[in-house]
């Protein structure tokens, strides 16, 4: 069978990519099926990642309520905003990843690589240290 | 299905049902910023109500010992779209405080 996009690291068009997230019948005609452990594992996988969105969500959310008003002006609501843009980030990548994953495991490929992980990483060490220097030199919150 | 010993699918159902719960809690800060809110913020927090039981009628097959053995249909992009709201309104919700 042939697939109707080239598999692998090109993925054709945005459209074609949200399609991959919501037709199943187009990835069960790629290639052919791989052990149904190894779909169930790509599937916890995307949810692991589905959870870590919803953390940054909840971890945002969670700042604009509970947190004191800050220093310098308007600085919760942009670690509220931050955080729940990355959460919607890792979720919307999480899917397509996810479908990604699926399409190279049909075919037979080499997984598709991703710096996602270790910029997801970097942002939130990087966001970490940033936030202690501003309480740290800029005044403690509730100040 | 034959016996599995790394007991996959169970370990999937027990996954999506981690995900129902984070999601129910998600959903339930937003009610309690909502609820902050005025109109704007009810008729938000409403608009999350229904984002929450489209995705959570959706997954749940997944969570069910039958409905799993079937494929995950549209299960993945509507959960994982439904963050993604979750997310928006709590963007709007904040800035909507700000005025």
């Amino acid at each position: 069978m042939t697939p109707r996009t080239k598999p692998g690291t090109d993925n054709g068009p945005v459209f074609t990519r949200i399609r991959d997230w919501f037709d199943p019948t187009y990835l069960r005609d790629v290639g052919t099926r791989p052990d149904y452990r190894y779909t169930l594992a790509n599937e916890r996988t995307f949810l692991a990642w589905l959870r870590t969105a919803l953390a940054l969500v909840a971890g945002g959310l969670a700042a604009a309520q509970f947190l004191p008003e800050l220093q310098p002006a308007y600085l919760r609501e942009l670690i509220a905003i931050v955080l729940l843009a990355l959460g919607a980030l890792v979720a919307i990548r999480a899917v397509d990843h996810w479908a990604r994953v699926q399409k190279s495991m049909r075919c037979d490929e080499d997984l598709p690589p991703s710096r996602f992980p270790a910029i997801m990483a970097l942002a939130v060490g990087v966001g970490a240290l940033a936030l202690i220097g501003v309480v740290l030199f800029l005044g403690a919150p509730g100040r | 299905m034959p016996p599995d010993p790394g007991r996959q699918p169970e370990r999937t159902r027990l996954s999506w049902r981690r995900t129902a719960l984070a999601l129910t809690i998600s959903y339930l800060l937003i009610v309690r910023m909502g609820l902050g809110e005025g109109r704007t913020g009810l008729i938000l927090l409403l608009v999350g109500l229904v984002v929450w039981a489209v995705a959570l009628t959706v997954l749940w097959p997944r969570v069910t010992p039958t409905g799993s053995r079937l494929g995950p249909g549209p299960a993945l992009p509507v959960t994982a779209l439904a963050v993604a709201a979750f997310a928006l309104l709590g963007v709007m919700l904040s800035v909507h405080r700000l005025g």
